[in-house]
């Protein structure tokens, strides 16, 4: 809606200055986070740094390979800033290739190390959303309730508002969870969850769902799928706590 | 005495809270209860229709329909988006005083040249409500453009297409649904080129 900043002669793209907040806010909560974890936040850091660089080179390398004969002509192109070149599938498997290999190296423990993201991540969903409501993105359905924006040719369900009302709610929740964690695991499993059922409920109001299986929206099933796979996680890590 | 409450109350409650998740059947039973829950919810709101976004509402957005627009082209005659359905068209605002704009012009001209036979059209909007024509008509002869150069004189194409940032450009299918927008500049030859073969691609 508001895509750029104009400050002068300087057009910033709101959206990506969200993002980049976003990533700031988040990997600082991180840093301060891995202490509790009795994790070392310089470590942490670093892994949050090596993911998201090399999530750029393999998002960038993703979409090259694909039209690898206009790259191959011109490889200056490679360091273009457009975000359109971007491949978002290549890029995540990347950072998280990248991330599962520096954990490693540092024999980090799995379930205190995604605790220690979980309140950094949560941080980060709201700036996502923030970003999606100044780009029109993520955009809702039309609708005739009085509170529905004007958005893309159509009042529309204010998805985007939704989405930042909910984030702000699972940072609270994770805060408070976050104070005296039953066991490891638990936080992110929690945090995983919540995602996972807000996303269920919400994307009912959204207007660019992509559809799965005749007339079901994607994001739905795998949210579904992720629920369960949250929910049977906390009862395994809680027996798990138990025995110990 | 104060102090050794809170801990003792928090302990308590992890220790109930250790306990219901580790019950499988008091567990069971909500995950259960959640996850029926969430399917019934799903299948609510699944959608009629498979055309989910734009399908015939236009807006200046990826997989809406282009806005239509006609304007008086440099050098004389006329051109209407509408007219070139079966075309990749590619929608460039521009202003002859930009300096990133002057920069993608090459590039987008090199395109021209080697997609033109396989379908594409460029449509480089002129913001003559903040440029002028004789600018406009320089700049073209500058850069040698053989591509039409429609005139936003009054700023309504630019309104329709909410221009925020110059260069801005808008690449669109053969069935007039734009498929990506690139705000500012300029755009890497890649960037054009990558997107126009996969939209010339779709046939």
């Amino acid at each position: 809606m508001f895509p750029i900043l104009q400050i002068g002669p300087l057009a910033i793209q709101l959206p990506g200055l969200l993002l980049l907040a976003g990533v700031w806010v988040g990997s600082a909560m991180i840093e301060r986070e891995a202490p509790k974890h009795r994790l070392s936040g310089a470590t942490l850091g670093s892994l949050v740094f090596y993911g998201l660089v090399a999530g750029l080179l393999g998002a960038r390398l993703g979409y090259a390979l694909r039209y690898w004969t206009v790259y191959a002509e011109d490889p200056l192109g490679l360091v273009s800033l457009n975000p359109n070149t971007l491949s978002a599938a290549e890029g995540v498997a990347a950072a998280l290739l990248v991330g599962l290999v520096l954990a490693r190296r540092h024999r980090l423990p799995l379930w205190s190390t995604l605790d220690a993201f979980t309140p950094g991540l949560a941080a980060f969903a709201v700036f996502v959303s923030l970003a999606d409501l100044s780009s029109g993105s993520a955009f809702g359905a039309p609708t005739s309730l009085p509170w529905a924006i004007e958005l893309w040719g159509a009042a529309r369900h204010p998805s985007q508002i939704y989405a930042i009302l909910l984030a702000v709610v699972v940072v609270v929740a994770i805060r408070r969870l976050g104070r005296r964690p039953a066991f490891s695991g638990l936080l992110f499993l929690a945090w995983l969850a919540m995602t996972a059922a807000g996303r269920l409920f919400l994307e009912a109001f959204r207007g660019d769902s992509v559809i799965a299986l005749g007339s079901l929206r994607a994001a739905q099933l795998i949210s579904l799928i992720v629920l369960g796979g949250a929910l049977v996680g906390m009862h395994v890590r809680a027996r798990a706590a138990l025995k110990d | 005495m104060e102090e050794s409450a809170q801990p003792a109350r928090t302990a308590a409650g992890s220790r109930f809270l250790v306990d219901f998740l580790s019950d499988p059947r008091r567990w069971g039973v909500l995950v259960a209860v959640v996850l029926s829950a969430g399917a019934i919810w799903a299948g609510l709101s699944a959608v009629p229709t498979q055309g989910m976004a734009g399908g015939a509402t236009s807006a200046p957005r990826e997989g809406f329909l282009a806005p239509d627009f006609r304007l008086t082209l440099l050098g004389g005659g006329e051109v209407a988006l509408s007219e070139l359905r079966g075309q990749v068209v590619i929608v460039n605002l521009w202003a002859s005083w930009c300096p990133p704009c002057r920069a993608e012009m090459p590039a987008l001209q090199e395109a021209y040249e080697a997609y033109r036979d396989r379908g594409l059209e460029i449509l480089a909007v002129n913001t003559t409500y903040q440029d002028s024509q004789a600018a406009a008509a320089g700049f073209v002869q500058e850069y040698g453009l053989t591509f039409p150069v429609p005139l936003d004189q009054t700023g309504e194409v630019s309104r329709s297409y909410l221009l925020r940032a110059l260069p801005t450009s808008f690449f669109i299918d053969r069935d007039g649904v734009i498929q990506a927008v690139v705000i500012g500049g300029p755009m890497s030859r890649t960037t054009i080129r990558t997107t126009v073969e996969r939209l010339l691609g779709d046939e």
